[in-house]
């Protein structure tokens, strides 16, 4: 069934009340990339732009959502609408996932300033799924004040969450690797707050001076200097901490570096999904000749391989656009 | 099958309603139909109506499977039904699976629970139940 029109405006005037069937219809629609769902985020799209979008990433097990769960007590009791948009794996061998996130955020879950949404990455690398950030679009478009993005269990380089967050927290617990994970690459590069978990724990201090002592080598990212927090999301301790210092990171982006961040974003943005528009009506139209079976055929046969052959189908495609 | 069609995933809660924590059954439900491709959302323990019908509207469920030891069933079912109807979820497939009467069962039916299954029900009848009755959905 294809949503109609006058389906999608009902949607859409439904998420902007908040109302929260129609976000999650709306949000499906999007994830299952069902006709019409280029049209509704573009109905959406003016009206997003006002929450404060928190990333939050860091390896399996070092208390993400049961952070969340206490960040968005906290946040609820300053007042503050809040969205979460929970990733977990899909199993790249039966396609289906489990999305446990919601367990540790059970209290969250009538109270009707909150909207939880869990999603499966479905197969799509980096640490969020395709849909996310369109998702957290949704979540601003309804009204949230902040809306949180939780990644996968992240490894060393799913980073993908910087392009979606205005503040991306990386979170760690003790005792997970000393000072020379901490120089390594990736993660460790793109947080702008970073917390040490599970404070309650031994070694806690350890593990905060050793990523204080690697963020003191790092230069400061537009003005920022990225700190650490000590947090534990069982005992509640650090917890009011933590959300002070999102807000100082969030009065900075908006001394200006916000506008150049969303500028830069727009832009590889906008790139990317014409890099796909070309890439699927190149391909599309090349699909439609002659030479594409003719060459498939010849791959098969062994006579060529895929790189010559995608070489000379674009060679004379490029031909004949410069042609007219 | 075209990209579109491999994109739409039977989404599914596993909810444990009331107060008993055994929830093996629950966990190996959901690890079966993970496996068939499904995309499961979990729970947790101790919820209540109010949260299971939350939970399956904010996530846009197409099925519900319930999973009860406590014998509390005849009074948390009829609950979650009603508030499913009352915030429009009634095309949700609704099954349930613990140790509950034959009696009790053919009530539950009555008020829209699809199926009860009962221990040693092997996954692979779950997983085709399952394939074979949620709502077929845009």
């Amino acid at each position: 069934m294809v949503p109609s029109l006058k389906d999608i405006q009902q949607l859409v005037n439904g998420v902007q009340k908040g109302d929260k069937r129609s976000i999650a219809r709306t949000i499906s629609i999007i994830e299952n990339n069902q006709p019409n769902a280029q049209k509704i985020i573009s109905l959406l799209y003016p009206k997003t732009g006002k929450a404060h979008i928190l990333g939050i990433t860091g390896p399996p097990g070092a208390g993400k959502s049961t952070l969340i769960e206490k960040l968005v007590k906290e946040l609820r009791n300053r007042g503050k609408t809040v969205g979460v948009v929970a990733v977990d794996p899909t199993s790249p061998f039966s396609g289906g996932a489990f999305l446990g996130d919601r367990v540790r955020m059970q209290d969250l879950s009538t109270d009707p300033g909150v909207y939880i949404r869990s999603m499966a990455t479905r197969n799509h690398p980096g640490g969020l799924a395709r849909a996310t950030k369109d998702a957290a679009r949704v979540l601003d478009a309804s009204g949230k004040d902040v809306v949180i993005v939780e990644t996968v269990g992240a490894g060393q380089s799913e980073v993908e969450v910087v392009k979606v967050a205005h503040t991306t927290i990386v979170v760690l617990a003790p005792g997970l690797g000393d000072d020379i994970q901490a120089i390594k690459a990736g993660q460790m590069e793109i947080g702008d707050i970073f917390v040490v978990n599970k404070a309650d724990r031994e070694n806690a201090n350890k593990a905060v001076s050793d990523i204080q002592a690697m963020l003191e080598m790092a230069t400061e990212k537009k003005g920022w200097k990225p700190l650490v927090v000590k947090t534990s999301a069982l005992t509640g301790e650090g917890i009011a901490e933590l959300l002070e210092r999102i807000e100082e990171h969030m009065r900075h982006l908006k001394t200006g570096v916000i506008d150049e961040r969303r500028k830069e974003r727009i832009e590889n943005e906008l790139a990317e999904a014409l890099t796909q528009k070309i890439t699927e009506s190149i391909i599309n139209e090349l699909k439609q000749k002659e030479e594409w079976n003719k060459l498939t055929q010849k791959i098969l046969s062994r006579e060529t391989d895929p790189y010559s052959a995608a070489e000379k189908l674009l060679t004379k495609r490029l031909k004949t656009t410069r042609k007219r | 099958m075209s990209k579109k069609e491999k994109e739409r995933k039977i989404r599914v809660v596993i909810a444990k309603p009331g107060l008993d924590s055994h929830d093996r059954g629950a966990k190996i439900v959901a690890r079966a139909l993970r496996d068939a491709g499904m995309e499961v959302i979990y729970t947790g323990l101790r919820q209540t109506p109010e949260q299971i019908v939350e939970t399956a509207l904010q996530e846009d469920v197409d099925v519900i499977g319930l999973s009860i030891l406590s014998g509390a069933h005849n009074t948390l079912f009829p609950e979650i039904m009603k508030l499913l109807k009352k915030k429009g979820l009634d095309d949700v497939l609704v099954f349930a699976g613990g140790i509950i009467s034959q009696e009790d069962i053919r009530s539950l039916k009555k008020i829209g629970i699809k199926e009860v299954f009962g221990p040693g029900t092997p996954t692979s009848t779950l997983v085709e139940f399952v394939k074979k009755n949620a709502p077929k959905r845009g």
